[in-house]
């Protein structure tokens, strides 16, 4: 089969699914995010080493336990998200009166320690976590092999986002949730328990860390710092789509998911000499371009993205000043 | 004491023990002390004094590195003309940071900047310049204006040591200059300073170019002392050091972070035998910094004196 700008079809729709299943979790982090800084004003730094708790409690689960992936989906996020509540109560709390800045810093000391008392247990070669034998395997589409695992993280992640804005969105709980988000201080008086709430956001905010942990775990290999490279990445798509809305989130990151896949074929960078290398002066000007978006130099695209969005839409795709 | 004779005195026990260090501690590790000490201050200048975090600073100390590894060693640069190739690297790449990052304010300036550094990082990775996970190894010290052979430990340490006494005294002039004072009063109250007709985005991009650059010589610096331009220096986590050395020290205060570096460079020197537990305690003492102890170890000593 021929393919579009000297990219293979199977080439093409490998990295389009690639970026699909990254996009799955740029978005449901990026979500996670957004609801913990809509009510708490925080940036939750340890965002990355929950999702690698997450990860981890699986995998120690079925190794010492004996549970398998679908407890481990329900189990792993109930207790990371409930640890989350912990910190919440025992720490997070007492910074609310401060300067947003505090809270990210206290974040990203949790980070730290939390990280390094998995690298002194667990070292950082990494663990690996075995696809459930109901989602091994596959189905050959004929022009790619479509693994059955990586559609169903889709699926999954792609079910909670929309779950999770549903409810934000569409309910009662999610308009005292959006009325919290505006303000508090007249919430409490309507006799809503404002406090009971921020902690409960911030423990769903986390369990959806944990979760994202347990999908990743089978595709990725389970060490440490997994989490903390995803989180920059994921920090860089927040500034992109702007935390003011959850639709914004979860669709700027499935969005960028997709982009980066694209880079990564080789595409862009095809269709960039294509159009220019014959042209003699452009060829030369768009060069640069054309390094940045190569596929060697996918690692950066979202951050190229960012910077491009920062020049022409300070705020955000989907943002607001706040 | 009122707090001008307090100054001097702080300053005049810097200037003396920076000298007598070399002879009651490891000339490296003085010199590394030094470096990161400078580092802290000019990262300070922009937290403390103009109220923006940056979570991207390593990247200027990095890159600055990389920068005079590669001048020195391969092209063969004077060590003098090296450190100015690296601090000028670093305050260009400060101008554009800066100018992306001030679009936005608060969080969004902190993710902004550690987004681009982790950019910085990914490309340090790939250039085939930098040696990949290896770094620049084996960077010649060479001769300073030709004449001091700085293999010798006490000409090294003394050559870092006018740096950062110099470096310093820049940051010390910045915030008490009329320029200083208008960073104070954007970390103040931005809106206001805005009503009095001062151009704050300038402001603060002056004072993110001043800071970069100050990062970049000391890491060009820090490249010549070790000889060795690595990823380590350009990570993230350096980028955290940095926040806590400053908090921890006392940000906003001109002397804290030089404190704060003593602290946390002695703590991984002589706790690299705990290994892993390094991350694990500087965690802790974030955590306790930011919860309990907000004004840092000069800040409160400044309370102290002051009842």
């Amino acid at each position: 089969m021929t393919g579009m700008f000297g990219v293979s079809i199977q080439g093409l729709s490998g990295q389009l699914l690639v970026g699909l299943l990254n996009g799955s979790f740029y978005a449901i982090l990026s979500l996670g995010l957004a609801i913990i800084f809509g009510l708490l004003n925080i940036i939750n730094f340890a965002h990355g080493a929950q999702y690698m708790m997450g990860a981890f409690l699986a995998w120690i689960g079925m190794t010492y336990l004996g549970v398998n992936y679908w407890w481990a989906l329900l189990l792993s996020p109930l207790l990371v998200g409930s640890f989350g509540m912990l910190l919440e109560r025992g720490m997070l709390k007492r910074l609310y009166k401060l300067d947003h800045l505090y809270g990210l810093l206290l974040t990203f000391g949790l980070a730290l320690i939390i990280e390094g008392l998995f690298r002194y247990r667990f070292g950082i070669s990494g663990e690996s976590y075995p696809v459930t034998e109901q989602l091994a395997g596959g189905r050959n589409l004929g022009f790619m092999f479509l693994p059955k695992y990586r559609v169903w993280v889709v699926v999954a992640s792609l079910a909670v986002c929309f779950g999770t804005w549903y409810v934000i969105e569409r309910t009662k709980l999610g308009s005292y949730l959006r009325a919290g988000t505006e303000n508090p201080a007249l919430l409490q008086a309507f006799g809503i328990n404002v406090p009971l709430m921020i902690t409960l956001t911030y423990g769903y905010g986390v369990a959806l860390a944990a979760f994202a942990g347990v999908l990743a775990a089978p595709i990725f290999n389970v060490n440490p710092v997994m989490g903390s490279n995803l989180i920059i990445t994921v920090f860089a798509v927040v500034v992109v789509g702007g935390m003011g809305s959850i639709m914004g989130s979860i669709v700027t990151g499935l969005g960028l998911g997709l982009i980066e896949g694209i880079v990564k074929s080789g595409m862009i960078a095809n269709l960039l000499s294509a159009t220019f290398d014959s042209v003699p002066v452009a060829g030369s000007i768009v060069y640069p371009i054309k390094l940045l978006f190569s596929p060697e130099a996918s690692a950066v695209t979202v951050f190229v993205i960012m910077a491009i969005v920062l020049l022409v839409r300070p705020a955000g795709l989907f943002g607001r000043e706040r | 004491m009122p707090p001008l004779k307090m100054n001097a005195a702080a300053w005049g026990l810097l200037v003396v023990s920076g000298l007598a260090a070399p002879f009651l501690v490891y000339p490296v590790f003085a010199m590394k002390i030094l470096c990161l000490a400078l580092f802290a201050c000019a990262f300070n200048l922009l937290l403390g004094y103009t109220g923006l975090l940056s979570f991207g600073h390593a990247a200027f100390l990095g890159a600055a590195g990389y920068v005079t590894g590669h001048t020195v060693k391969v092209l063969g640069f004077q060590p003098e003309l090296g450190i100015l190739a690296g601090t000028a690297a670093a305050a260009a790449l400060g101008y554009v940071f800066g100018s992306l990052a001030i679009r936005r304010s608060g969080i969004y300036f902190a993710m902004i900047t550690l987004a681009l550094a982790q950019m910085v990082y990914f490309m340090f990775l790939q250039l085939p310049f930098t040696g990949g996970e290896d770094g620049l190894q084996g960077v010649p010290r060479g001769k300073l204006f030709g004449m001091f052979d700085l293999m010798q430990p006490l000409y090294m340490y003394y050559f870092v040591f006018a740096i950062f006494l110099a470096g310093f005294w820049v940051i010390y002039r910045t915030i008490h200059s009329p320029f200083g004072q208008v960073l104070k009063a954007i970390r103040e109250n931005e809106p206001r300073a805005i009503s009095l007709g001062y151009d704050v985005e300038k402001y603060k991009l002056t004072a993110f170019v001043i800071s970069a650059a100050l990062s970049g010589l000391a890491g060009s610096t820090k490249t010549l002392v070790f000889q060795l331009a690595s990823l380590t220096d350009v990570h993230w986590h350096t980028s955290g050091e940095v926040v806590l050395m400053t908090l921890l020290g006392g940000m906003g205060t001109v002397f804290g972070p030089v404190i704060g570096a003593i602290v946390v460079v002695s703590l991984q020197n002589y706790g690299a035998n705990i290994g892993e537990f390094v991350t694990v305690i500087t965690g802790t003492i974030f955590v306790i910094c930011v919860l309990a102890f907000r004004r840092g170890i000069v800040g409160e000593l400044a309370v102290l004196f002051k009842k």
